[in-house]
């Protein structure tokens, strides 16, 4: 996205763009923010968490920070206001603010905290007090900071003012109501009028679209971008989503390990990037805009305390040498200001541009085919509410299916009234040509074995008392009679297929990661063969690059064993990668459906999701 | 099958922490002062064989009580039936509260209101009321102790066996097995029972301490086991009268019954501790505390 482009947007959602000056230039003047060496450590063992990070942050500059779970982030993120999580402290380094080294002040830095430096939490439902009015811990940060009067505006002018600018003042008394009676995308706006409410220099955001959909995204985004540029403020800004990243970012660091291992301008970074990590980050991301193949990345990243010698990345790394695996390389400078930490990062950047990945082939419709799965006028409430009306679709044999909506459209709903969860529905379910009974119980063995349900969540849907080999062995127990070691073959041969070792079956479901978690539930679904998996939302729990590794095994389960999916998803690029044909779901009626629906979009709301996706530019 | 036996493994950590080495230290000398006290007493426990609160003397280390009787004699030998007892009525009351608090969390609803209803008229009788009501109508039976003090436990487990099952019974594991069609009683017992394991090894830590006080203090008010025999709870009744004569006669009892439960409410303690860590893997325990660590720094950054 250009920066006219950036400009347009900002106008066409009406943020106000005074004083918006696009500037990512003035890198020789004094920064506002400086940070050298920081290292956080756990306290007592010394483990180091974070450590050897150092950049720079001009006024109205803004920085993605960049990197998966564990990686130190959000460390880096807090340590920048003196802050630690428990149990961590700050071992070396300094936080130079305007030339004030933070990390010295003291308990002298809470008056600096909200005031100069804001920031923004993740979950807005545990930061807001939800038992005050919007309004009152509004005007509380003022008083905590003194203020009453605001160059010539009263605190109330502000207040509106503020309103204004994250775009809530349509919202009817936005002052007068609790937190709880706000949508999460409204919260979220309340924490940046918080944040921007004193004015600050620098704002640190946490991953402060996560959990929220595209749409809800978009505006939040905009309203952050609005906001820096009219105020001239500094961003500091955490996700692990690099496309949104991309959007907004005018330099991107890359974290991996609780090291900095590539910083630079997001074009130099995302176009070209000189670390393999960045690369393999980068190839594992779905495009909303063509089907290439994902490439996953193998092993996990070393935890703090338990790092190898040299470059924590070379276990994983396919560029690694000899020599990586003696010492940390340090910083390669290339082009620009951007920097790689790889010794080999000349020749990472002169690879093949990771736009040329591979497409894949669409799987060929077969013609008068019967659907496997059939939903017909299908009506679902809870209690009085109608939550889908007047649905009906098919899904054919080894076809994927996609049903993609915002939060509230019902897409849950549906999945648990076909399998069973919810029993509030009328219309018609059929499997392979049966009706499907409301009540799971009355259903027959035979049904539910051809027809595998995977939760969302990893983390809640294995029982973390039973090994790996129970969790798999369980549906053989309830729907065969097998004897013990034809159960064994078979948990043992699912396992393979969802790329699980036999050292995996004595395991507790602790002592996975989230993504051997997730193979897990789909190695317990696939072990009683079924013809049709449903899938809700099995990937937004985990981290891109497991995410790209669980995408191409269901693709492959697809194509190998002729499985068809149902997927149920809010994330677009991830519909564009896996399914044949899509359905778009709004609350509770399909909007469209059918094959081509992400090329050409007939309705408006589809070309409107479609342009709420941030998109990485590649090329 | 080591899952069957995971509680086993609980204990065995828990025993291993300095606060489990101590609680089971406590409580072991106590419970095996009780079960091997009965074959080392020096004199029979029933017979009077000096003065009445005689002070202690070389022969009668501990002295002698209101009839004469040796009192070092009747604590060895007053022990292991309070003890017995007190397992017995514990495991009945825990072994209650537990099925009926899971029922009431899995099936939630009518089932769940009907329970915990008859579990509130329950509770509101103290513990060693509702227990005397039973003992003073059908008499001071061993039995009957066993099971008023087993039932006057189970609301209470319920009640906190019930809390906890309600939070597995939301999880998706649980609903992963409903949707292969298995019977409420195996998800009940193969899903549910053993995530609020290690609650209800608490809860039998913690109800053994009280069926002990319980039973005791039906003894001391003439309704427990019955005298002649001795009992460490009926020894601080008689034997009040001659508290400064010879207070060993109270003092030892006293000493026992707080030592062990002392000992047993530590390694409960140890247990709870121990479990916490078992509860949560250690990534998502790290996610609990970044999201709170966050909302915390929020707190500070807004003020």
């Amino acid at each position: 996205m250009s920066a006219a482009d950036r400009e347009s947007v900002v106008r066409d959602e009406g943020v106000s763009a005074v004083g918006a000056t696009p500037d990512g230039g003035n890198a020789a003047a004094e920064p506002l923010l400086a940070v050298e060496g920081l290292q956080v450590v756990v306290r007592g063992s010394g483990a180091d968490v974070v450590d050897e990070v150092s950049f720079t942050l001009a006024r109205g500059e803004v920085l993605g920070l960049v990197g998966e779970s564990g990686s130190g982030k959000t460390t880096v993120a807090l340590a920048l206001m003196g802050h630690t999580r428990r149990g961590l402290v700050i071992g070396a380094g300094r936080v130079l603010f305007a030339g004030v080294d933070l990390l010295a002040l003291g308990e002298r830095i809470r008056s600096l905290r909200g005031a100069r430096i804001a920031y923004v939490a993740q979950d807005p439902v545990s930061a807001l007090n939800p038992t005050l009015k919007i309004g009152t811990q509004l005007r509380e940060i003022f008083r905590a900071h003194g203020v009453g009067q605001l160059g010539g505006v009263s605190v109330e002018e502000r207040i509106r003012e503020l309103l204004a600018e994250v775009r809530l003042d349509r919202v009817s008394h936005a002052l007068e109501v609790y937190p709880h009676q706000l949508s999460g995308g409204q919260q979220q706006r309340v924490m940046l009028a918080m944040a921007f409410a004193c004015r600050p220099e620098l704002i640190i955001l946490d991953e402060p679209t996560t959990g929220l959909d595209v749409t809800t995204q978009r505006h939040v985004l905009d309203t952050v971008r609005g906001l820096c540029r009219s105020y001239h403020v500094a961003a500091v800004y955490v996700s692990h989503d690099l496309a949104v990243v991309g959007e907004l970012a005018d330099r991107v660091g890359v974290m991996y390990a609780g090291r900095l291992v590539e910083l630079g301008a997001t074009g130099h970074v995302f176009r070209a990037p000189g670390h393999p990590y960045t690369r393999c980050l980068l190839r594992a991301i779905p495009s909303p805009t063509r089907a290439h193949v994902l490439v996953g990345l193998e092993g996990q990243p070393p935890r703090p305390g338990a790092r190898p010698q040299g470059c924590f990345f070379a276990p994983r790394c396919e560029f690694a040498l000899a020599r990586c695996r003696e010492r940390m390389p340090s910083a390669e400078a290339l082009e620009g200001r951007h920097w790689a930490r790889c010794v080999r990062a000349q020749e990472v950047l002169r690879l093949p541009p990771l736009a040329e990945l591979p497409e894949r082939e669409p799987i060929p419709p077969a013609a008068g085919e019967v659907p496997l799965l059939e939903v017909e006028r299908l009506e679902a409430r809870y209690g009085e509410r109608v939550i889908l009306s007047g649905i009906s679709f098919g899904v054919l044999p080894r076809r994927c299916l996609a049903v993609v909506g915002e939060s509230g459209a019902g897409k849950t709903t549906l999945a648990r009234c076909i399998v069973g969860l919810h029993s509030g529905w009328r219309g018609m379910i059929a499997f392979k040509g049966v009706a499907l009974d409301r009540d799971r119980r009355r259903r027959r063995r035979e049904l539910i074995r051809r027809m595998q349900y995977i939760f969302q969540n990893p983390y809640t849907s294995l029982n973390p008392r039973k090994t790996v080999s129970q969790l798999v062995e369980q549906p053989l127990r309830e729907l065969f009679s097998l004897s013990r070691r034809e159960r064994s073959e078979r948990v043992a041969s699912a396992l393979e297929e969802a790329a699980l070792g036999g050292e995996y079956l004595s395991r507790y479901p602790d002592q996975l990661s989230g993504g051997e978690r997730q193979r897990v539930a789909i190695a317990r679904a696939l072990v009683v063969e079924p013809e049709l998996l449903i899938c809700d939302e099995v990937t937004s729990a985990l981290d891109v690059s497991v995410q790209a590794a669980i995408v191409e095994l269901l693709h492959r389960l697809q194509r190998t064993r002729g499985v068809a999916l149902l997927l149920i998803t809010h994330n677009l690029a991830l519909v564009r990668s896996l399914a044949d044909d899509v359905l778009i779901l709004r609350d509770g009626r399909v909007v469209e459906h059918g094959p081509g629906v992400l090329d050409h979009p007939q309705s408006e709301y589809a070309m409107q999701l479609l342009a709420n996706v941030p998109t990485l530019a590649l090329a | 099958m080591r899952g069957g036996w995971e509680w086993l493994g609980l204990l065995a950590r828990a025993a291993r922490t300095p606060r489990g080495v101590a609680g089971i230290t406590l409580a072991g000398v106590v419970i095996l002062l009780a079960i091997v006290g009965p074959f080392v007493a020096p004199h029979q426990p029933t017979v009077s064989v000096t003065a009445t609160f005689a002070p202690p003397s070389s022969a009668y280390p501990l002295g002698a009580d209101d009839l004469g009787r040796d009192v070092l004699s009747r604590v060895l030998a007053g022990g292991w039936l309070l003890l017995a007892v007190a397992a017995g009525s514990t495991a009945l009351g825990v072994g209650a509260g537990v099925l009926v608090g899971i029922a009431a969390a899995y099936f939630g609803g009518v089932t769940d209101g009907v329970l915990m209803r008859l579990v509130d008229v329950l509770l509101a009788f103290p513990q060693l009321v509702f227990a005397l009501l039973l003992v003073s109508v059908l008499g001071p039976h061993v039995w009957l102790i066993l099971v008023a003090v087993g039932i006057s436990h189970a609301p209470q487990v319920a009640r906190v066996v019930r809390a906890a099952a309600l939070d597995v019974c939301e999880r998706d594991f649980v609903r992963a097995v409903e949707l292969l069609g298995a019977p409420a009683r195996r998800v009940m017992v193969g899903e549910v029972l053993p995530n609020v394991l290690s609650v209800v090894m608490v809860e039998l830590g913690l109800r053994f301490t009280y069926s002990i006080l319980i039973i005791a203090g039906l003894s001391f008010l003439g309704f427990g086991i019955q005298p002649p025999a001795a009992n460490w709870g009926l020894m601080i009744n008689e034997n009040r009268i001659g508290l400064v004569a010879n207070p060993w006669a109270v003092v030892a009892p006293v000493l026992l019954i707080a030592v062990l439960t002392i000992g047993l409410n530590t390694f409960t303690d140890a247990i709870a501790r121990t479990s916490l860590g078992v509860e949560r893997p250690a990534e998502q325990l790290a996610v609990v505390a970044g999201v709170s660590g966050e909302a915390a720094s929020l707190g500070e950054v807004v003020r």
